[in-house]
Order: structure tokens, then sequence, then C-alpha cells
């Protein structure tokens, strides 16, 4: 599928009253609240875009983060079944996730983005109960940037110490005796 | 019988022990926090960060020339690939029109990485599972290599042979006599290896059926490169998104359905084949030309989102750079084939014997510099 036709698919899902946004409340004990958030979803919160990039770019609102990721992997059309890349991003006032997603089937892929509110105590929901892999990554964002993830099973360091002081890959971390500033 | 044995009186208690960070068969700094039943796996628990640089938070210090060094040191069994793969980035974001030659001598040096790896990996695939012999074979034909390496570049294991733009020196007058020498010698020993390491009935009984990971969770678990295509996922970048030479050459894509140890192992081997003879499709074909387009000599890149992903060794590494037009990334993720296939240790190694998890461990070819960024 092109951008273009991904980006009009994704557009149409959630102004369509239809259309019943359902999230398996197996694992997630938040998708209740999910489930009430997405019906009050409308495509003005979903920003597309494809400058400067070569994917088709998503940012979303914390509050319908879950619903979307939840339907990009379920929905036949979009069925993005691969997450083959999670980074944490600092941009500076907020911070950030970055999900590059692929479908085996149909072999497209989209960049979703969700940034956290605050920057003090950020918290985005997590998504490991839609791909394993995010378990791990989830940690280490975690462990490198302090958000943390609403029901991850096991979120601690995953790398660094228990008891480290501060987030690393921030911008604004000092360590004066580590690190070399140019 | 879990809990308890036959004999009721005995009840038999879970305990903690730990595997490594100083243990052959992890290859490196890793340690597993194993929970176990007698000699049933209950839990594995991975603890990284033993050899942590921060590559990534280096990265946003560093110019673009200088991040392809870094790369070396993350996957060093697949040093050259990694190169690549920053330098593919760069030139993309720059839209550099890059010279045939580069493409082709780029691609011919990343098989022979391949195979290099798949050498070192096949010889301490039979150490770990009690057969030491295999060590010395594999390392008598990745020296080979290595000597080639060293004379194109100068280096044996952390190359640096590419730069933004090309590579940083032309070939050696000698490269295409001596891979072609390797190629026929190769060709005898992998069926050597065969006779050697895979008809060996203590092998196959250490690792058919043993650490069976199905084809959805491969995916799920962002599994890539030899692990998943054990498991019937394709998922070769090398196919899907050619990058070099790489859309010049036909080759197949080794894949088994069985998704055992002993399927993680047979790929490994099909793969040495398909190297050999992406090889020598290309070796004869260098064509003539200049080895590198200048570049300025800091590289700014446009402001944008660049994302590069290629084929090493071990599986998928994506390069995602985000810049703002400077001279350094704002932030640079490596998202790398070790971190993701280790998460999905615990899902195939529970249930099995300890012996069972350092056989599962040798196939998912774990490098622990590649996990701890």
């Amino acid at each position: 599928m092109t951008n273009n036709t991904l980006q009009d698919l994704i557009g149409n899902w959630f102004p369509n009253p239809e259309k019943e946004v359902f999230i398996e409340p197996v694992t997630n004990k938040i998708s209740e609240s999910n489930i009430e958030a997405s019906k009050s979803i409308n495509s003005s919160l979903l920003e597309f875009s494809q400058e400067a990039s070569q994917f088709l770019n998503i940012t979303v609102q914390p509050e319908q983060f879950y619903a979307l990721m939840h339907l990009l992997k379920t929905d036949e059309q979009t069925q993005f079944d691969y997450l083959f890349c999670l980074s944490g991003v600092d941009w500076g006032e907020e911070v950030g996730v970055v999900y590059h997603l692929e479908s085996t089937v149909h072999r497209h892929m989209i960049v979703v983005k969700v940034n956290a509110s605050n920057r003090e105590n950020p918290i985005l929901d997590s998504v490991f109960d839609i791909w394993a892999t995010a378990e791990f990554h989830e940690r280490e964002v975690f462990d490198f940037f302090g958000i943390k993830f609403k029901n991850h099973p096991n979120l601690k360091r995953l790398f660094l110490t228990d008891d480290w002081d501060g987030f690393p890959l921030r911008k604004d971390y000092v360590d004066t005796i580590n690190m070399i500033v140019k | 019988m879990e809990g308890t044995t036959k004999n009721s009186n005995f009840k038999t208690e879970e305990y903690q022990i730990n595997m490594g960070p100083q243990h052959p068969a992890t290859h490196g700094v890793l340690r597993l926090l194993l929970t176990i039943d007698g000699e049933i796996i209950k839990k594995v628990e991975p603890d990284l960060g033993y050899i942590h640089r921060s590559i990534e938070k280096m990265c946003e210090r560093d110019s673009y020339q200088q991040i392809v060094h870094l790369t070396d040191r993350m996957d060093y069994l697949s040093s050259n690939i990694n190169n690549e793969a920053v330098c593919l980035a760069v030139e993309n974001a720059l839209e550099l029109e890059i010279p045939d030659r580069v493409k082709v001598i780029r691609t011919i040096i990343g098989e022979l990485t391949r195979i290099s790896s798949h050498c070192l990996w096949w010889g301490v695939m039979g150490m770990d599972v009690g057969a030491l012999s295999t060590f010395f074979y594999g390392f008598r034909d990745r020296e080979m290599i290595n000597d080639i390496f060293e004379e194109t570049c100068g280096a044996r294991l952390t190359m640096n042979y590419n730069v933004p733009g090309g590579l940083m020196l032309d070939l050696h007058p000698n490269f295409v006599k001596r891979v072609k020498k390797f190629v026929t010698h190769f060709k005898t020993k992998i069926p050597e290896y065969d006779r050697l390491l895979t008809g060996n009935v203590i092998f196959q009984k250490r690792t058919k059926g043993v650490g069976i990971l199905t084809k959805e969770d491969a995916i799920s678990f962002g599994a890539s490169g030899p692990v998943a295509r054990a498991s019937g996922y394709s998922c070769d970048v090398r196919k899907h998104h050619p990058y070099s030479a790489l859309d010049k050459v036909t080759f197949n894509e080794a894949l088994l359905t069985e998704g055992d140890t002993f399927a993680r192992y047979q790929v490994r081997i099909q793969e040495l084949w398909e190297s050999l003879s992406i090889i020598e499709q290309l070796i004869d074909n260098i064509p003539e030309g200049e080895h590198r387009v200048k570049t300025n000599a800091v590289i700014k890149l446009p402001k944008g989102e660049f994302y590069q992903k290629v084929e090493t060794a071990r599986g998928e590494l994506g390069v995602y750079i985000i810049s703002k037009g400077t001279k350094n990334p704002y932030r640079l993720k490596f998202r790398s084939p070790g971190f993701s296939n280790l998460s999905l240790l615990n899902h195939i190694a529970v249930g099995g014997k300890i012996g069972d998890l350092v056989a599962i461990m040798a196939t998912i070819d774990l490098v622990i510099p590649d996990i701890d960024r």
C-alpha cells in the first residue's frame, strides 16, 4: 500500500462511528479507559506527515496511542505485525517514542510517534502485549530516557545499575566524570 | 515430572543460578540469571550492560565520518556491513551518486564478512556442544578472509574501509586473485563442515527439536536474520530492500520452517553457499572508476529523518538518524539484530535443560557488544 492510501485509510478509522474500536481486555488493565478514549477520538488528533522521511509519519496523542497501535496491528488492511525499531527521543521540551512498523503480509511500513506530555514524569502505554519485542525495547527507553510504560510487566533498568542517577540519553544529562563534552 | 520426582518423598525446589558474565558459552560478558528446577529451566533473565559504551550518545557528539568508526565496535564480526549501513544512510540523505565500483566492492566485502562471521560461528557452535575440533577448522578458513582484509585496508577485524561517499582506499592489486583462490578453497571446505558436524548423530540429537521458535513468535519478537529465516519468516533485507550491488545479483534466500536449533544451523550453512555465489557473480565484473566521490570535509545532513536497514551476519541492522541540519545527528539509534534476538531467548529456552540453553544460544549467535551498544 502506498503512503497516500495508508494515510486515507488510517485517517478514516476514527471519525467513522460505524467502526467499533475494541481492545481485548486480556493483559491490559487500562483497556477500558482506552475504549472510552477511542470512542471520542477524532481524526484531527492524528497528524500525518510525509515530509523529510521516507515513511508515512503519524503523530498521535498519548490518550489515543494504544487504540491506534492495536488497530494498526489487527486491521486486515494494515496488519503491521513487525515492530522493527523502537527509539526514545528527547525532543527538547518533550520526550517521546518513535515506533517503526512493517507488515510482513503487505510489506508496507509506517512510523508512529508519540510524545509524553510531562517531561518530569513521562508516562506512556506499553505495547508489549501487541508486539512481544517491545518489552525489551521499552526497558531500554526507560533506562535511557526515563519514560515509564504503563502495564509493562518488568519495568526496571536494563543496562544501567538500579541506583543510577538520571537518564543518560536525555539532552540535559550531565556527568562531569564520564562524559567528554566537546 | 515438574516439582516432584516419582517418589513423592523427594520434593525439588526452584533456585536461581548465574550463568556468566564470565562463561565460555555466553561468548562475551552476558550474565543470565537462570531460575531452574533441577536441570529444567523455568526462567531466563538476561542482565545486560557490562560493556555498554553508550555509542548512541557518543554519536550525538561526533561528526558523520567519526560515527562510522564507532559502528565497528558494535557487531565486530560484521564490522564492514555496519560501516556500510551508516555510509548508506548518510549518502542517501545527501542524495550522493555512488560509483558502481564502490557498490560492487562493498557487496563483495560484505559477503566475505558474512562468511568470516559464519565461519567463526560454526567453530564456536561445535565447541559449545562439545566438539572442540570445529573451532580450529572454522578459524583456519576465516584466517584467509582476514588476510585479504588486512591487505585491502590494513585491518583484520575493525575495518573502517567505508567512508561516506565511497571507500577509503582503492582495492589492492592482489584482491581479485586472492578472493578467487579463497572461493575455490572454501567450496571444498563446506562439504567438510557437513561431514564433520552436520551429519554427526550426537550433534543432531543435541539440536533437533530443541528451542523451537514459531513463525508468529519470530515476527512478534522482532527476530531477524538466520534466526527468523529458520522459522519460515522471509526477512532477508538483501532481498526485500536491496542496497549497494545486491539488486544486480541472483541468490536464494535460505528459508526453513522447522524453527529449531538444527534449522538455524542449516540456514547459516546454506548462507555460506549463497554468499559464495554472490561473490562469484561480482568478482569478475568489478567496474572501473573512482573509488570515492568527493564530499564536504564537514558533512551536514539536511533536516529530516533517515532510516537505513542492512542485513548483517546476525540479521537486520537499522540506522535511524534524526538530523536538525547540523554537523552532528540530533539523535542516532541503532536497531541491532542481537538485541531483538536476545529478547526471545527466555521464550524458547523455558522447559528445556541447561545443555539445551547452550545450544540455543549458540544458534542465536549472540555478539554482546551488538546488544550492549
